[in-house]
């Protein structure tokens, strides 16, 4: 009997999730709308300033994609969890790391995209110019896998805890500030230098590290999860 | 109660006799720690292709916690499980291809259909099945006519077999069945016995956790018995 192939169980992970995000599609929309929400409470709140607004703006619409990253992180493992086919995956003839991947891959896919899809409509509300948008939607394309990467590692940690939320956010929220000041860098950049490069490649760099080494955590941190 | 010496692995000498009773499972000296509590130590036994070890014992007395350790989703306090010679942590997932696990958690989705849960069950378990074949196991469960229901509408009789559907769409040569029992009823406790009967006979191993008597007929049939005396317990017949 032969290990399947690497790439198709990926798949059927990937499948399997998006599948059920699909059947609950209205956890999915929640995220987004609080983000939409949260993006939107600021221009109300410190009045139409085209100036402020502008300033504010990547600051406001990246700690708004965080803190909906983490809203969505309880999905990750915590239902899995519950009805046991985490139990089910940590005995699949396969690399955990694999399985793992496939878990935050299809997460990103229902949290992450719709939100850089949204991001530059929402920067519209700040008046930012058509550069300042196109970067917000970039450093947010590179950033949210991050954030979705980062955040996998404390949903496996605090997986069956009492307060795991609360908890969640204060594991990760921390490990997320370096994504924040890079991310918000790169549009501040494009606003004010012209050439945020530098950032954006730093982002990239942050991305492939944590596509090497958050499965890897948070496999052990499953295991140890489930002992 | 003598405790038999099995620290470290002695091969028996090959001859053909003995390399087809050679034992594939053996579980040395297994002592299990929960919190400060000593759940049970020294436990022992081996078991060859075609045999039925029962594991009874109180509730909470670890046959859960001894399950979940020989199918390696939890690690012992002491001891070592060994599979065709090799320790099951050191194999990792290839020792994962040879066994099935059904926990006293059903592991559905309720979300999904009762035929997409043994379909990407059995996908992520090395060994896609089509629709069709899936179908056919439905109804050997006893499922026909539910296919295309959601798991959550099932009853929880049904959720079981449903669970232990997954048993039949994958030809993994170890079953490790917590609770297997649990909400069926007496046709289907039937029809898990002639699995069983099925699965032993053409070489297979089961571990079952239950409380139930099992009506299996001419296997090799072992109990492991937790509650009661703590240390050096081996199953009744077993032999070093």
């Amino acid at each position: 009997m032969s290990a399947p192939s690497a790439l198709s169980m990926f798949g059927w992970i990937v499948a399997r999730d998006l599948k059920l995000a699909w059947r609950g599609r209205a956890d999915v929309l929640s995220t987004l709308f609080f983000f939409v929400i949260v993006v939107s409470l600021f221009p109300f709140g410190v009045g139409p300033e085209p100036h402020l607004l502008r300033a504010i703006a990547p600051g406001v619409v990246w700690v708004a994609a965080l803190l909906a990253a983490l809203l969505s992180l309880g999905r990750l493992f915590a239902n899995d969890y519950h009805d046991g086919t985490l139990e089910q995956l940590l005995v699949t003839p396969q690399s955990l790391y694999l399985v793992v991947l496939g878990k935050i891959v299809a997460h990103w896919l229902v949290s992450g995209v719709p939100l850089v899809l949204m991001a530059p409509l929402m920067g519209v509300q700040f008046d930012l110019s058509r550069n300042a948008l196109l970067m917000l939607f970039v450093s947010l394309l590179i950033g949210t896998p991050v954030l979705s990467l980062i955040g996998s590692i404390g949903a496996a940690l605090t997986l069956g805890l009492r307060g795991g939320g609360v908890l969640i956010a204060l594991l990760i929220l921390p490990l997320y500030i370096p994504v924040l000041v890079f991310g918000t860098g790169a549009v501040d950049a494009s606003i004010t230098t012209g050439s945020p490069q530098a950032n954006v490649y730093l982002l990239g760099a942050m991305l492939v590290l944590a596509l090497v080494f958050a499965p890897w955590a948070t496999s052990a941190a499953l295991r140890i999860s489930l002992e | 109660m003598t405790r038999p010496q099995r620290v470290g692995y002695h091969p028996t000498p090959i001859t053909t006799l003995s390399f087809f009773k050679r034992s594939v499972l053996q579980v040395i000296n297994l002592s299990c720690v929960r919190g400060d509590r000593r759940l049970f130590s020294g436990i022992n036994f081996s078991l060859q292709p075609g045999s039925l070890l029962q594991v009874t014992g109180a509730n909470g007395s670890g046959k859960t916690s001894l399950l979940r350790i020989i199918c390696g989703l939890a690690a012992p306090a002491e001891g070592e499980v060994r599979w065709h010679d090799a320790n099951i942590r050191s194999l990792g997932e290839e020792y994962f291809t040879d066994v099935t696990y059904v926990g006293h958690q059903n592991g559905l989705k309720d979300e999904l259909t009762a035929l997409e849960n043994l379909t990407i069950s059995s996908a992520l378990s090395g060994q896609p099945i089509g629709n069709e074949k899936a179908g056919s196991i439905l109804e050997k469960m006893g499922l026909s006519g539910r296919q295309n229901l959601a798991a959550r509408l099932l009853s929880a009789g049904q959720k079981r077999r449903l669970a232990l559907a997954r048993l039949l769409s994958c030809s993994a040569r170890l079953w490790i069945l917590d609770e297997m029992l649990t909400a069926l009823d007496k046709a289907a406790a039937g029809l898990m016995s002639s699995l069983i009967e099925e699965h032993l006979a053409q070489g297979g191993i089961a571990i079952v956790a239950t409380h139930q008597e099992l009506n299996v007929n001419d296997v090799n049939l072992q109990r492991l018995d937790l509650s009661g005396d703590v240390a050096g317990r081996t199953p009744a017949g077993w032999t070093a």
